[in-house]
């Protein structure tokens, strides 16, 4: 049994600090790992309280034992991140229960800042970074307090010299960010690091999968324009492209690399950068049409871009499109038979509609012009509250409730087209987003999600047709929550109207893009950029290091310089002055004062030597004494005290 | 201190003295050799010194080898993970790590150091060092310590613009003069991460009277005083009269009550036809005892002698103290004591 040897405030604040650090896992720990630990701090809160022994080694090691069954019973497997978090977690805090001697203290300083990391693997967030950095400080002034010897440490002290002592290290920790050089991960294994799959487009459209996307305030992906365009809302950002139509849904089903595309701009092209936030998908967004793929990904025979593996992460690239542009003219057979399959019996009643306009008009545009003129003139509405279809979707949604969201409208216009003979697919993407006046980029969120359809007509190959901008052309224009009904429960982002909110929005935004930027995305890719606009264009390692020494070099000189500046200069306050330079003038004159020479006994000394000062030089003694010990504050006397030094100068 | 290790201070003070009576020290620690390599030792420093930049060295504590193994570990783990923000935590605490240094470098650097008065002991007990230690700057020195060699550090803060006096004890085994030597000042505040020390060697030392030989040997007899046959001493029978206070009065002597009317001390005059004196004679004590138990016994004599108020005087070969009163004098014998030195033959 061993003594527990430690002042309670160092035993609390340690088990605050491991406290601390943990508590953010209690989210995805399982609920006996999270209460074994509190259990086991408090615990030892109260040995050190009641000054009471520690558990012995034997124990230690069987809770220790015990505690790892368990978590393998839990997880089914002793390897992977989030069994490493609750070993880490049962193993801190058992530590707590062995650490009975001062030097057993800094082990548990330094496992508190180990665990920090153990956070990130599930959140990167600005609040995250902020919480730990709180935690860091925290564990700083303990540490801090562990080297008190000669007094006991009083909290807001340690804190303020921790505050201080991180303050100061955070130039040594931008310049070893920014110009340390990175690798790029992982060294070994696969990271099993994954922000769990959000909300976005997927390869299958049902009614009211869309509608439901329009809901979600998440940001897809943030666009800077090398110049701006001047609308840059307008853009139609391509995503999957869904070929298979079984009644009701629509699926992307097989595509493929394409060896090249043929294509012809009509217009200037458009150079971007896409920060696209990880969906667990394929797709990397593009203004339609993109001219070549992001890096590790590819351009499919229907123009998708996908990369190589689903984005788990957050990516940039740079891309370039051309908004206007013809392409497909010399399409293939096969894909455009499978443009224009339809499931048997499915929609008689648009079947019989679009038979029955393929009798009136042969060219394919006028086809698309009398379909797009049914949704026009007849009462359809734009709403993202639709009414529920039954088992004929298609044909109830055209010819009963005629009102619905940008899929139902792309679904029937596309079942339509092919009716009518026109290959037709649907494409989902984005339409819209908005520039934040703060950063200039381009927000596109989930609720800009969007349907449209691409017909395919002889010598003008793919065209695309928005049958929404029929219905409303405000959606077009200028976006969701100008064209659905106010009744609609459209998310709140969509819909406020209040100039605050947008800006707070706008500014939260700003700084959550940032962040993401620069903070997220610092990558080995963006730290070359960094370094060429600073100026450092070879960026090899080398440089990096030689860049990374001159810098904390120079910032440590000029902390050195600042932290010593204060050692010795000893402020002297005028009296002090004054009368130091009186000392001076009696030294020149060959009477310096020694140093165990009090100002009295020192004018003595004075006017034996030099009679003909004697009265001045006393008068000088006297105030000098009445000035710095006699709390003397006339400042006649200062005044005149000092003309007494300058006459004797 | 070192209690319990009797057999070995026997030995010791079975061992023929050195002509310098002082202390073995313990080997020097690899840190002293590092510093001894690059600031030579010189010698007791007089007067006050100041620690200057170039004499504060500083390396980091295995506390700090350990924190720097955590950074490797942070780094492996955030580049492995890509996590950024595990980045930024690695880099912010190798700041924290760097900027230590220049903070428990500061700690320590200008401090300026003197020796103060330190009291005689006798060998035996621990010599108390007096060290005072001034911060001229503008901030607190925390916990810094000082170690002399071979002895357990002593911790201690200064307040700014202040000083501290310090006091460093070490066991005075033998009589004489016990210096010491160089001595260490360090601090590992405020991270614990790295060891700032200077070493100093100040012109300190201890007076350690020869150990008084322990219970109770009774005093030699006193005699009457010679050679002035006639004259009236000063003795312990009859009051004699006032007369005022000088230094060396023994307290009992004082007359308070007739102190506290006139405002001056006096001292009680005593009168005796032949006051006897009782003269300390190394010589008295026979040789068989051995030089260091005769010195042993010298002491104990003096002390019940001044404890007795006693009129003594002390013989040593080649010095002699005439008799006369006091803790001074008595302080004056002891001294004596200590450092005497048989002459060689």
């Amino acid at each position: 049994m061993r003594p527990a040897g430690l002042s309670l405030i160092h035993v609390t604040a340690l088990l605050f600090s491991v406290a601390l650090v943990m508590a953010p896992h209690a989210q995805h720990l399982p609920l006996w790992i999270t209460a074994f630990g509190a259990a086991v701090l408090l615990a030892r809160f109260y040995l050190g309280y009641r000054r009471k022994a520690l558990p012995n080694r034997w124990l230690l090691l069987a809770a220790a034992l015990a505690a790892i069954a368990g978590v393998g019973l839990t997880y089914r497997t002793l390897y992977g991140r989030d069994v490493s978090v609750a070993l880490l977690t049962v193993m801190a805090v058992l530590k707590m229960m062995e650490m009975a001697r001062p030097r057993d203290t800094m082990v548990v300083v330094l496992l508190s800042y180990f665990l920090v990391i153990t956070n990130f693997f599930y959140s990167q967030t600005i609040p995250t970074a902020i919480y730990m950095l709180v935690i860091v400080w925290f564990i700083t002034a303990t540490m801090i307090s562990l080297q008190h010897r000669a007094s006991s440490p009083r909290p807001g002290a340690m804190l303020r010299h921790a505050a201080s002592l991180i303050a100061q290290g955070i130039p040594v920790m931008l310049a070893l960010f920014l110009l340390f050089p990175r690798v790029e991960g992982p060294l070994w294994g696969l990271p099993q690091v994954n922000y769990g799959a959000k909300s976005g487009l997927s390869d299958v459209m049902s009614p009211g999968d869309v509608s439901a996307l329009s809901l979600s305030d998440d940001v897809a992906f943030r666009v800077l324009f090398d110049t701006p365009p001047e609308k840059p809302s307008q853009f139609y950002w391509r995503g999957p492209v869904l070929w298979d139509f079984d009644g009701r849904t629509w699926r992307a089903g097989a595509t493929y690399a394409a060896e090249s595309i043929e294509y012809e701009a009509l217009g200037p092209p458009l150079n971007y950068t896409v920060t696209l936030e990880p969906h667990d998908q394929r797709w990397m967004f593009a203004i339609d049409l993109p001219t070549q793929a992001a890096p590790k990904s590819y351009v499919s025979v229907d123009y998708q871009m996908l990369a190589r593996r689903p984005v788990r992460e957050r990516v940039r690239y740079d891309m370039q499109s051309v908004p206007v542009y013809r392409v497909g003219i010399n399409e293939n057979r096969m894909q455009l038979r499978r443009a224009l399959r339809l499931p048997d019996g499915a929609a008689p009643r648009a079947q019989a509609l679009a038979a029955s306009w393929r009798g009136e008009l042969s060219h394919g545009r006028d086809l698309v012009q009398r379909a797009l003129m049914m949704f026009r003139e007849q009462p359809f509405i734009y709403t993202l509250a639709p009414p529920e279809l039954g088992d004929n979707p298609v044909d109830q949604f055209l010819f009963e409730t005629r009102s619905g969201f940008c899929e139902h409208y792309a679904s029937a216009f596309t079942y339509l087209m092919r009716a009518a003979g026109i290959p037709a697919r649907v494409v989902t993407g984005y339409l819209g987003g908005e520039i934040n006046p703060l950063d200039g980029y381009l927000n596109v969120r989930q609720s800009e999600a969007h349907a449209w359809t691409e017909v395919w007509l002889p010598g003008e190959g793919w065209v695309r047709v928005d049958p929404t901008a029929a219905v409303s052309p405000l959606r077009i224009e200028r976006g969701l929550a100008a064209a659905v009904p106010d009744t609609d429960r459209a998310s709140l982002r969509a819909r406020n109207r209040h100039e605050w909110m947008r800006k707070a929005r706008f500014a939260l935004d700003a700084i959550a893009n940032s962040w993401n930027q620069w903070v997220l995305g610092y990558n080995p890719e963006r730290q070359v950029r960094f370094l060429s606009q600073i100026g450092l264009t070879e960026a090899t390692w080398q440089n990096m290091v030689i860049a990374l020494i001159a810098t904390s070099g120079g910032i440590l000189l000029v902390l050195a310089l600042a932290l010593l500046v204060r050692l010795t200069a000893q402020r002297l306050d005028p009296v002090q002055r004054a009368y130091a330079k009186f000392c001076h003038a009696m030294a020149r004159r060959g009477a310096p004062r020694k140093p165990s020479e009090g100002p009295r006994d020192f004018a003595a000394r004075v006017s034996l030597q030099f009679p003909q000062l004697r009265e001045a030089v006393q008068r000088i003694a006297a105030q000098y004494v009445a000035l710095r010990y006699g709390g003397e504050k006339d400042r006649r006397v200062l005044e005149e005290f000092r003309r007494g030094v300058n006459v004797l100068r | 201190m070192r209690r319990g290790k009797s057999a070995a201070r026997a030995l010791l003070a079975a061992l023929p003295l050195n002509t310098r009576l002082e202390r073995q020290a313990p080997p020097y620690s690899v840190r002293d050799r590092i510093g001894d390599w690059i600031f030579p030792p010189r010698g007791p420093e007089a007067g006050p010194v100041v620690l200057s930049q170039r004499r504060v060295y500083i390396l980091p504590t295995s506390a700090g080898l350990m924190f720097a193994a955590t950074l490797v570990l942070l780094l492996i783990g955030s580049i492995n993970y890509n996590l950024s923000l595990g980045y930024v935590l690695t880099f912010l605490l190798a700041g924290v790590g760097v900027v230590s240094i220049l903070h428990t470098w500061r700690n320590l650097a200008r401090v300026a150091l003197r020796p103060a008065k330190t009291r005689p002991v006798f060998a035996g007990d621990s010599a108390r060092f007096h060290i005072v230690i001034e911060n001229p700057g503008a901030h607190q020195r925390l916990s810094l310590a000082l170690q002399l060699r071979g002895m357990d550090a002593v911790y201690f803060d200064v307040p700014s613009r202040g000083a501290q006096d310090i006091e460093a004890g070490m066991p005075a085994e033998r009589r004489g003069v016990l210096r010491p030597g160089r001595f260490r000042i360090f601090t590992v505040y405020p991270a614990g991460l790295f060891y700032a020390w200077a070493n100093v060697e100040l012109d300190l030392h201890c007076l350690v009277y020869a150990r008084p030989e322990p219970g109770h040997v009774p005093l030699p007899p006193a005699q009457a005083a010679t050679g002035q046959g006639g004259t009236r001493g000063f003795g312990e029978e009859d009051f004699s009269g006032l007369r005022t206070y000088q230094a060396g009065d023994p307290p009992r002597r004082i007359a308070w009550k007739a102190s506290a009317r006139t405002d001056i001390f006096l001292t009680k005059q005593f009168s005796g036809s032949a006051a006897a004196e009782l003269w300390l004679n190394l010589a008295d004590i026979p040789d068989l005892l051995g030089l260091e138990a005769r010195l042993s016994r010298l002491t104990r004599w003096l002390i019940d002698a001044e404890t007795a108020g006693l009129r003594f005087g002390l013989r040593l070969p080649g010095i002699e103290f005439e008799p006369e009163f006091g803790a001074s004098h008595r302080d004056r014998c002891l001294q004596a004591v200590a450092l005497y030195k048989p002459a060689r033959e």
